[in-house]
């Protein structure tokens, strides 16, 4: 019992020294964005996971820089970007957003920084598809629920295929699977421009704008970006970001009255191109696991932190409920029952998501490791609280009786007999429970964690590689759940050897037994 | 029948019932210390209930019991209150209670089964504690499994054991609710040993029983419940040779038409 003491307060020590490490002051632009929103607009330096890059990125730090502030990243899933802005967890935010009605209802947008528009490629051999025309009758792919799809909806007569991840579809494309893909014009550039069994082919293909979000009260804030946009502008700035990247295509040259040549190298689009060039060698794919390795061994320790912290919050409240559904009154105990019932019978996902983006409408806020902990622990109350529950039940009513019978309180009774009893009843199933909950704190990466599963897709999508980074990930799972798988096979055995030389031998599997039972 | 002997349980009225209909409906008698009956009876006619009613597992409806000058009594439709609870709690202390399965507590060895009472409830030091245990432990012939689970025991050797635990609270009567009746047929006896042993030394014992003979031979005198109801108490070659009731007689013609009387 001492050294699970030390252990927790050790835990504990962790957990606030990580909290305490965010303050710091100066002027700040903190600004939204996905780092798994994707190459070229942001994702995570091949050679260094840690470092964030992307011609977006690069946006951001002149922008900042024009405006005088300190530009500091906040990590949020894409398709919470815009909510999150409005949960004022930054002040900006800038990820391939497009100014599109729905979005201009909840937030204002700057003037745009980029415009482009989406690209049609095929196989490099294949002659027979010029233009979107062409692809009737033929499969194409493109990203799931994007205006791509519903261009080639309007197009009809396609066998349209969605994706999730634009890589697959590039192969997909080249081995035959796919007679054609439709993307933004970055995404099939950075997916497929060095590939040479590719070709892009066809006219520019409907109009993209991505623009800043900014919240609508921010009216000083808009200004003060849109200010800075133009002037980035008309110094020369943007344009060198977009040569950097390759991006520079006629349709900016038109949209920014910049027809010169471009003097600048594409040394970022080069080193990309360079390193996604297909057929890499297992000892190079070994190398860049290595390299990916300590920043999945701080997703780790973020896994473990929201884990025990949301364990320790769940046997906690779990005992009270139990307590209270056994204990309590009849009406306090139905209010527990309640509260069992309510968190048992909703997904975990919608609660997490109600405490970090529903809960500061009424003015309730956490930062998101507590939202986290808080939500994981909540839920895994009631399951605890059941678990406990159970466990008193397990204890025959004459364990109750005959103490009682021996003149013990009702108070003796239960610490004496019932109890002890019923706690080795119920380690069991706590441990696994937790290991369950090692697996479930994958969820807090939908509220801008960044922990291990987290980790595995910003890494999967840096080297375009699922495969490797998934094994990893899946090995540091078990990893981490391993200690508690021994600690529940430790405290069976300890149980088991008290019917040890019983004729009732419980732990004993008889069902495998060849010769006793036949 | 230990007729100079004080009166040391004390039933009046004893009425009590469960959701299903009552169970014992004016119940009434008298044990003198030192005294050991037994109850008999069809199943179902009341006997457990009784017994757990003495030593207030169940709590009575109305009526009064008084064990050595402890007194609860209950009015019909009185709400037990703190007090009524707290007496209920000082008769437990003052009886011995054996079940039909034991009850060992499978966490503890024997010793410490036999132990647990006298240290958490009198307080008891380890070392005085033990010494009582082992010395009841000899007295139910389990000297050699003091370290033993309860797992372990045979039938008859983990009813002694529950003897013994009952025994280390130094009870004033001791209760039996059918101590040998999970028992097998040759582990029986030396169960029955063991009570006819304190029952030379003078304690005080009632014993819910099938075991028609021990009944008619060791008890002082055998209580024949019906219905809930006492129909007849008297001495056991009394009742067994020549029952009042009808009923006792029916129900005796049972056990002597199976041969076990």
């Amino acid at each position: 019992m001492k050294k699970l003491g030390l252990f927790l307060a050790i835990i504990m020590l962790i957990v606030s020294s990580a909290c305490a490490l965010q303050a710091e002051e100066m002027k700040e632009l903190t600004w939204g964005g996905d780092s798994e929103g994707g190459f070229p607009y942001m994702f995570p330096n091949p050679q260094n996971t840690d470092e964030l890059i992307g011609f977006e990125v690069d946006i951001v730090e002149a922008l900042a820089e024009q405006m005088g502030r300190k530009p500091v990243y906040v990590n949020n899933a894409w398709e919470n970007l815009i909510p999150g802005l409005n949960r004022k967890l930054y002040d900006i935010s800038i990820n391939g957003l497009e100014v599109t009605p729905e979005h201009k209802d909840v937030v204002n947008f700057s003037i745009p920084y980029y415009k482009t528009y989406l690209q049609l490629a095929v196989r490099k051999n294949d002659n027979s598809i010029k233009t979107l025309e062409d692809c009737k009758g033929k499969k194409v792919g493109t990203l799931k629920e994007s205006f791509a799809q519903e261009l080639l909806e309007e197009v009809g007569d396609i066998d349209i295929r969605t994706y999730n991840v634009e890589a697959n579809t590039y192969e997909d494309l080249a081995n035959g699977r796919l007679d054609a893909a439709f993307f933004d014009h970055p995404i099939a550039l950075y997916s497929a421009g060095f590939n040479p069994e590719i070709k892009f082919v066809g006219p520019e293909v409907g109009e993209l704008e991505y623009a800043i979000a900014i919240r609508k009260e921010d009216k000083e804030l808009l200004t003060e970006v849109n200010k800075a946009i133009v002037a980035l502008r008309d110094s020369g700035k943007l344009r060198e970001i977009y040569d950097r990247w390759n991006l520079w295509t006629p349709t900016m040259a038109a949209e920014f009255n910049d027809y010169s040549p471009s003097k600048i190298e594409a040394s970022r689009y080069n080193e990309w191109a360079e390193a996604h060039r297909p057929h890499l060698t297992f000892a190079k794919r070994l190398d860049r696991y290595k390299d990916a390795l300590p920043a999945f061994g701080r997703a780790a320790i973020v896994t473990m932190q929201v884990s025990i912290t949301a364990m320790i919050l769940a046997i906690t409240l779990g005992l009270t409920l139990a307590i209270t559904r056994v204990f309590a009154p009849k009406w306090v105990a139905s209010i527990a029952t309640l509260y069992i019932e309510v968190v048992r019978g909703t997904p975990v996902l919608i609660q997490l998501f109600f405490i970090f983006y529903g809960l500061p409408s009424i003015g309730v806020k956490f930062s998101p490791f507590w939202a986290g902990a808080i939500g994981l622990g909540l839920n895994y109350a009631a399951y605890e609280a059941e678990i406990y529950r159970s466990g008193l039940f397990a204890i025959p009513r004459t364990q109750w009786e005959s103490a009682l019978a021996l003149g013990m309180t009702r108070w003796q009774a239960m610490r004496e007999v019932i109890l002890p009893q019923a706690v080795r009843v119920v380690i069991p199933p706590i441990t696994n429970d937790f290991i369950s909950l090692l697996k479930d704190s994958s969820l807090v990466s939908i509220i801008t964690m960044v922990d291990l599963t987290k980790a595995y897709g910003q890494i999967s999508a840096t080297y375009y590689d699922y495969f490797g980074p998934g094994i990893i990930v899946a090995i540091i799972y078990l990893l981490l759940g391993l200690p508690f798988v021994r600690f529940a096979r430790y405290t069976e055995k300890r149980l088991a050897a008290v019917d040890k030389d019983g004729k009732y031998g419980h732990r004993e599997n008889i069902y495998r037994s060849s010769t006793r039972y036949i | 029948m230990n007729i100079e002997n004080k009166p040391l349980i004390v039933v009046e009225n004893l009425c009590k019932g469960f959701e299903d209909g009552e169970v014992l409906k004016n119940v009434s008698f008298t044990i003198r210390e030192g005294d050991l009956a037994s109850i008999i009876g069809p199943s179902g006619c009341g006997k457990s209930t009784f017994l757990r009613c003495l030593n207030c597992l169940e709590l009575l409806d109305s009526g009064s019991i008084s064990i050595a000058g402890v007194t609860v009594s209950r009015r019909p439709g009185q709400v037990p209150d703190e007090k009524m609870l707290d007496i209920a709690h000082e008769i437990r202390s003052e009886v011995g209670m054996v079940f039909q399965s034991y009850n060992l507590f499978p966490h503890k060895t024997i010793i410490e089964n036999i132990m647990l009472a006298p240290m958490v409830v009198k307080k008891q030091g380890k070392d005085e504690a033990y010494e009582l245990a082992m010395k009841l432990l000899d007295k139910v012939g389990l000297k050699g499994f003091a370290s033993k689970y309860p797992s372990t025991l045979s039938g008859g050797q983990g009813q002694r054991a529950a003897i013994a635990r009952a025994l280390a609270m130094n009870p004033r009567v001791m209760l039996y609710d059918e101590p040998t009746s999970a028992l097998d047929p040759e582990l029986v006896g030396e169960v029955l040993q063991v009570m006819k042993d304190l029952d030379a030394e003078g304690m005080t014992q009632i014993i819910v029983t099938h075991e028609m003979k021990f009944a008619r031979d060791a008890s002082d005198y055998i209580i024949f419940m019906d219905n809930g109801e006492i129909v007849e108490y008297d001495d056991g070659d009394i009742l067994f040779t020549t029952p009042k009731s009808e009923r006792t007689k029916a129900f005796l013609r049972h056990f002597v038409n199976t041969g076990v009387a």
